[in-house]
């Protein structure tokens, strides 16, 4: 199991009813199904990846997630999650505000851009960061912003966005000391004030 | 796959709504006797958990699936349907009947009116989609069936699929609309017209009552023609006939020069051997005047557990894909847990007939994890 899953496993209530922005082939849905007898809905651009979605039983929409949340009612999930999607989206602020709305709790996890590699390989190298984390070369990577952990903390405090819990994951295991430095990737669960 | 075909079916039908009894219609009117023909493959479980209802499109009928006796021609759907098909009968007891209104074994306007021994003619009433699923809603009940694990359909079929969920939530686990529409845009009620105009303007058509004279053929032949048109792609189209020409050179006259227009006529003039034009006229009218937006759809019900698998095609622009997307932007509304699929195909309208191994990869799986 991928340790970001299984935090996020911890993180969520049995039966919580859970929406996936950009679930993939599914991988984290299946796992929270499973383990947690969660009710699960993904959205997802990708066909491959979707067909693989039903084909382990999950139920998947087709769809852009900056255009695919405003039907949904209020408080309609308990969780929404943006597991490694937010770098890929356009309108990132907007869907973290709809992601607010319609679920109880959100669940946001990145790459973190200021790990001590992608600082190496920027400071020494003179070239673009690639690691474990950020694992593409400029022409071919789907990540158009890149942030930090302390971005992203600004960015909850700008916007009045309570913080619940937060995780920083280094190549093996939690990461608690200096972590926008040891971080390779952070999750943070999300609540509105 | 094409090797686990059913064996010989035959077509069964069910008669309601005998006197005193009538069917209630939502044009005010009622009807009455109604025979529906239809169609069952494999076998309903003790529990009666595992029926699945299919629906035909515009010009379907019961036979969905296997040969019958006299008949080598398999029905309409016989790729999904069968043992290990999509709708895999070892596992569901299928079911697919005639609309009413239709002209295929269930009582439409070719049919005898009890009260003058003549076909109805115009004299039958208009009928709506709910009006179909009500008519759907006796044979589920004279099967002894309570719920229905599926209710699926393409085009029209999808239209009743969707006017189940409406009209009967408690009934109906799981619905599988495919290239269809909660609501005809003007651009289909448009097509339609046009279709109806052309029967209609034949003068053979005799304001309806032609039975004893034969089908208006040119004017059905022409609106089945402009039907084709609407089912193929522009894509579709290029690739099946390009300019090719049926001889070597162009005739400069008025005839089929292009392998187009030899296929439009081939089918238009197929179709009159085998659908009355007045049904045409009843079930075109029926589509347009369907609307599932908004309030009508599910209505009353905050949340809903039916399931649902939407199914779009990207090249079909007679029920393009943001309908579809309509379908499932109410299902958000509803809370409903939904798989939706924009497929990738160039085969138009035409896709959900033809698009086998995308659509059985997504049933197959889809209906094996609904619970029953």
């Amino acid at each position: 199991m991928k340790p970001d899953h299984q935090i996020i496993a911890d993180i969520v209530h049995e039966g919580a009813h859970i929406l996936d922005l950009g679930c993939g082939n599914g991988e984290l849905l299946s796992l929270l199904r499973q383990h947690k007898n969660a009710l699960v809905q993904g959205i997802e651009l990708d066909e491959d990846q979707m067909h693989t979605c039903v084909e382990n039983g999950l139920t998947v929409l087709q769809g852009d997630i900056e255009t695919g949340l405003e039907d949904y009612p209020n408080q309609s999930f308990d969780y929404v999650i943006l597991n490694q999607i937010m770098q890929e989206i356009k309108k990132a602020d907007f869907v973290i505000q709809e992601a607010l709305r319609i679920g109880h709790k959100v669940i946001v996890g990145f790459p973190n851009f200021a790990h001590l590699s992608a600082r190496t390989t920027l400071f020494l190298h003179g070239r673009t960061p690639i690691n474990e984390a950020l694992p593409y070369y400029w022409f071919e990577t789907p990540n158009i912003r890149f942030l930090t952990i302390w971005d992203f903390v600004d960015y909850c405090e700008k916007k009045n966005i309570t913080i619940e819990q937060k995780y920083f994951l280094g190549k093996s295991g939690l990461i608690h000391f200096l972590p926008n430095l040891f971080a390779q990737n952070a999750l943070f669960v999300l609540a509105r004030p | 796959m094409k090797n686990n075909s059913l064996d010989i079916v035959h077509t069964q039908y069910v008669t309601f709504a005998e006197p005193p009894d009538t069917l209630q219609l939502k044009s005010g009117r009622s009807i009455g006797p109604v025979t529906l023909a239809y169609e069952t493959y494999g076998k309903l479980n003790p529990a009666k958990s595992n029926a699945i209802l299919v629906c035909h499109a515009l010009s379907g009928d019961a036979h969905a699936a296997g040969i019958h006796k006299d008949d080598k021609t398999p029905g309409w759907w016989d790729d999904m349907i069968g043992p290990g098909k999509a709708l895999d009968t070892r596992l569901y007891f299928v079911i697919c009947s005639n609309v009413i209104g239709g002209c295929k074994g269930s009582t439409g306007p070719s049919s005898i009116n009890p009260e003058t021994g003549k076909p109805y003619a115009l004299d039958f009433p208009l009928i709506t989609i709910a009006d179909m699923v009500e008519a759907e809603r006796h044979l589920i009940d004279h099967l002894g069936i309570e719920k229905l694990l599926c209710v699926i359909g393409g085009s029209m079929g999808g239209m009743q699929a969707l006017q189940w969920t409406s009209a009967y939530p408690g009934r109906v686990l799981s619905a599988i609309p495919i290239a269809t529409a909660l609501k005809h845009s003007p651009q289909q009620i448009a097509f339609n017209e046009v279709i109806r105009q052309s029967i209609m303007a034949d003068p053979a058509w005799r304001k309806g009552y032609y039975y004893e004279h034969g089908q208006p053929e040119n004017g059905l032949a022409v609106a089945r023609m402009i039907g084709h048109i609407t089912f193929m792609s522009d894509q579709s189209m290029e690739e099946k006939f390009s300019r090719k020409l049926k001889n070597d050179n162009l005739s400069f006259q008025f005839v089929d020069d292009f392998e187009v227009e030899g296929y439009l006529r081939y089918r238009g003039y197929n179709f009159v051997k085998r659908f009355d034009a007045n049904s045409y006229l009843y079930i075109t009218k029926a589509m347009d005047y369907l609307d599932l937006s908004g309030e009508n759809f599910i209505p009353d019900i905050k949340k809903t557990t039916i399931r649902f698998l939407v199914i779009s095609f990207k090249s079909d622009w007679l029920y393009p894909s943001h309908q579809s997307q309509e379908i499932v932007r109410l299902l958000k509304r509803k809370h409903a847990y939904t798989t939706y699929f924009d497929l990738i195909s160039t085969y138009g309208h035409d896709a959900f007939l033809i698009e086998i191994d995308d659509e059985t990869r997504l049933i197959k799986n889809f209906l094996a994890n609904i619970e029953h």
